[in-house]
C-alpha cells in the first residue's frame, strides 16, 4: 500500500523553517532579558521541531500510538532537567555575589 | 482506537512493523540526545564563568548548516513524492541531493571543527572559561556529526535498492522509513543549535 493521507504542501512547511530559523538568530541580538530569550529561543525551536515532526515525518497523518512514542522522550528529558535541579545547589564551584569559592585546582 | 483499523486489530497494531521499529529506535536514540542536552544544561548552570556560545562559535555558518540539513529534509521527501509518482530518475536526483546536503553539513562541520580547535577550543579546555564548554560541545556536535555520517550511509544503501527495485510498494516503505532517520537527524540539530549555539 502505498501512502494514505494526502501530502501536504512541503515547499510551505520549509519556507516557515526557514523564516523561524532567521527569527531564532535575529532574537539573540534584541536588548531582551536573557530569560525572555531563552524562552523565545525553547519556543522557536519546539515549534519547528513539530514541523518537522508533524509534516516532514507524517506525524499528522499516522495513528496515535507513533505520535505517543514519539512524545515519551520529550516528556523524559524534560522529567530528567528537574531530576538534575538539586545538583545545581551543590555544585561547588557555582558564584555568586554572597558566596565566592574559588574555583578548585584544576578545575580549568 | 483509529477510524480505519479493522475490529480484530488493537490500537498497536501498526499500518508497518518497520515504521513502528524505526519511531522505538528513535525514541530511543532521542532519550540520548535529551540526556546530553539536560546534562549539558545543568553543567552550565552550575558553571559561574561559561562563555558566551555565541561569541566564540560563531553562528552564521551553523545558520546556514541548519539551512542544508532543512533543505535536505525537503529533497528527502520529494524523493518520496518521485516513487509514489513512479519517476525513477526524480527519485534517485533527489535522493541523491539529500545524500549530497549531508555530505556538505558534514565537510561544513570539519571544516568548523577544525577553526575552532585552532582557535584553542579543546575537549579539555579554552581559553574563554570553563573547561566543560569544549567537552559538551565536542561531545553533542560529535555526537549528532556520528548521526548525520551513519544517515549518508543509510541513504546510500537505500538509493542503490531503491534504483535496482521496480516494487513500489517496498521501494516507498523503505524510503519512508529511512526518511524518518533523516528527518530525526534534522529534528535533532534544531534542538542543537538552539542550545549550544543560540542560548
Amino acid at each position: 500500500m502505498v501512502a494514505t493521507h494526502t501530502s501536504p504542501n512541503y515547499m510551505t512547511i520549509f519556507w516557515w523553517l526557514s523564516a523561524l530559523t532567521i527569527i531564532e538568530v535575529g532574537v539573540i541580538f534584541t536588548p531582551l532579558a536573557k530569560l525572555v530569550i531563552a524562552i523565545l529561543l525553547i519556543s522557536l525551536a519546539l515549534s519547528k521541531a513539530s514541523l518537522v515532526a508533524m509534516y516532514f515525518m507524517h506525524l499528522r497523518f499516522e495513528r496515535r500510538t507513533l505520535g505517543l512514542i514519539a512524545l515519551t522522550p520529550l516528556l523524559l528529558a524534560t522529567l530528567l532537567v528537574f531530576i538534575l535541579v538539586p545538583d545545581h545547589s551543590a555544585v561547588p564551584h557555582r558564584t555568586s555575589d554572597a558566596v565566592k569559592v574559588a574555583p578548585a585546582a584544576g578545575h580549568r | 482506537m483509529h477510524p480505519g483499523a479493522e475490529p480484530a486489530e488493537s490500537p498497536l497494531t501498526p499500518e508497518s512493523w518497520g515504521k513502528l521499529g524505526m519511531w522505538v529506535f528513535l525514541a530511543g536514540d532521542a532519550m540520548g540526545f535529551g540526556t546530553l542536552l539536560a546534562g549539558y544544561g545543568a553543567m552550565r548552570y552550575g558553571s559561574a564563568d561559561w562563555p558566551s556560545p555565541y561569541e566564540h562559535l560563531g553562528i552564521s555558518l551553523t545558520a546556514f548548516m541548519t539551512f542544508l540539513l532543512i533543505c535536505s529534509s525537503v529533497t528527502m521527501v520529494k524523493a518520496l513524492e518521485a516513487i509514489k509518482a513512479e519517476k525513477p530518475d526524480r527519485v534517485k536526483l533527489f535522493l541523491g541531493l539529500t545524500i549530497l546536503g549531508g555530505a556538505m553539513f558534514l565537510g561544513l562541520q570539519a571544516y568548523e571543527w577544525t577553526h575552532l580547535i585552532q582557535g584553542g577550543l579543546k575537549i579539555f579546555g579554552n581559553p574563554w572559561g570553563a573547561s566543560l564548554f569544549g567537552t559538551t560541545f565536542f561531545i553533542i556536535t560529535g555526537f549528532h556529526g556520528m548521526h548525520v555520517t551513519g544517515g549518508v550511509i543509510y541513504l546510500s544503501v537505500i538509493l542503490t535498492v531503491v534504483s535496482r527495485s521496480r516494487n513500489t510498494a517496498r521501494n516507498y516503505m523503505l524510503t519512508e522509513i529511512a526518511g524518518l532517520y533523516w528527518h530525526f537527524v534534522d529534528l535533532v540539530w534544531i534542538m542543537v543549535f538552539t542550545f549550544i549555539y543560540l542560548l
